[in-house]
């Protein structure tokens, strides 16, 4: 799958099928810094991904 | 996963309130937590006139929406930092929710523009005094934002300030013992004395991912992206620590920060010390007349500052 990440902004891939919270492990982001956004829609860590499925991992904290 | 009030799917699990919301019941959660922060803090009646900062980002934003669908009269301030391509950016975003959301609603936008007005730039600004870009940025803020307020005949201003930011700012006073800061972090601050505006901060019953979760559903289009000049800020290295511990057991920000205004309310059961303590030491700054403790203001100072630099 590809995968949208910011701050700063970049893609990478990861093979899927994969649950949202697997996802999030693997790249040692804790969920409550970050929500999964597919198309429009948020997804919680429950959820499971596709191979061909393209997700923006959203930080979620700001500076401020 | 499903929504815990209706069969619809989850689009945000809340694990410090053991639940999960679709995308209506997380709308309506939040605007309740909106609405029960106003009327538990005293922060504004229906009839009063908000003015509302907005930056772009997701919760000054969000906040504007939720005021507006709450059936508020919010006005908003745009502060133009001059800061590259992120300033323009998020001007962009915050014209464009006026367009959208906001004028229908009968609510207007005005932006600042600190170059022209100021003479310079914040990067310039914050170069010339000799201090990090964030602190000119936030002198030249405050000051505006609590100008316009006052000049406008708004009855109280507004921030998009979340549970976050101030358990992240109540963790970094804590650590430094800054007891003299502990005495104005709070939800609302009354207007101490004349010359300084009512402030609110109707979103800190929320988490950042709330918000963010919000503006998402309902289509807020924000800037994501992070200013460029508070790279490495501490403020960000607070939330982290404070996710972190959320993580292990939800709901430690909001006792945090909760339990810390319940002792605070005890400590000064009315806001009178406070307003005591500014009128002992804040005499209106010989130039501008907004009330100061050192003579002539830091906004002044530092304006004045890039007068002389640059004629
Ligand atoms: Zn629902
Ligand atoms: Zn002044």
């Amino acid at each position: 799958m590809k995968i949208h990440l910011s701050h700063p902004s970049r893609n990478i891939e990861m093979a899927g099928p994969k649950r949202v919270g697997d996802v999030l492990t693997e790249l040692h982001l804790i969920p409550e810094g970050y929500l999964i956004i597919r198309g429009e829609d948020l997804l919680t860590e429950d959820e499971r991904l596709e191979d061909s499925d393209t997700i923006e991992i959203r930080p979620v904290i700001s500076g401020g | 996963m499903k929504c815990r009030k209706c069969p619809a799917q989850a689009v945000l699990k809340l694990p410090r309130h053991n639940t999960a919301f679709c995308s209506t019941h997380l709308t309506d959660f939040v605007r309740g937590q909106v609405e029960r922060a106003i009327k538990s803090q005293k922060m504004f009646h229906p009839n009063d006139r908000i003015l509302v900062a907005v930056s772009g980002g997701k919760d000054s934003l969000a906040l504007w929406e939720i005021l507006l669908k709450l059936g508020y009269q919010a006005d908003a301030l745009y502060v133009d930092q001059g800061i590259g391509t992120y300033s323009q950016t998020s001007r962009e975003k915050v014209e464009r929710f006026t367009e959208l959301v906001a004028k229908p609603c009968g609510a207007t936008l005005t932006i600042h523009h600190v170059e022209e007005e100021e003479g310079a730039n914040i990067p310039d600004l914050a170069n010339l005094i000799h201090r990090p870009t964030c602190s000119a940025c936030g002198t030249v803020k405050r000051y505006q934002f609590n100008r316009a307020t006052i000049q406008g005949g708004y009855d109280v201003m507004a921030t998009g300030h979340n549970l976050d930011d101030e358990a992240a700012r109540l963790l970094g006073n804590v650590l430094h013992w800054q007891e003299e800061y502990l005495q104005k972090q709070s939800p609302m601050l009354p207007a101490s004395m004349e010359g300084f505006a009512k402030k609110v901060k109707p979103l800190y019953r929320l988490t950042e991912r709330e918000i963010a979760a919000y503006a998402i559903v309902n289509r807020i289009d924000y800037i994501v992206e992070e200013c460029p000049m508070s790279k490495g800020a501490k403020m960000l290295v607070y939330k982290d620590v404070l996710n972190r511990l959320e993580a292990e057991s939800p709901g430690t920000k909001h006792t945090f920060y909760f339990q810390f205004l319940k002792k605070q309310a005890k400590a000064q059961p009315t806001q009178g010390s406070m307003t005591q303590t500014d009128h002992a030491t804040l005499k209106p700054c010989t130039s501008c007349s907004q009330p100061t403790s050192t003579g002539i203001c830091s906004y002044c100072k530092m304006v004045a500052r890039a007068k002389t630099a640059t004629s």
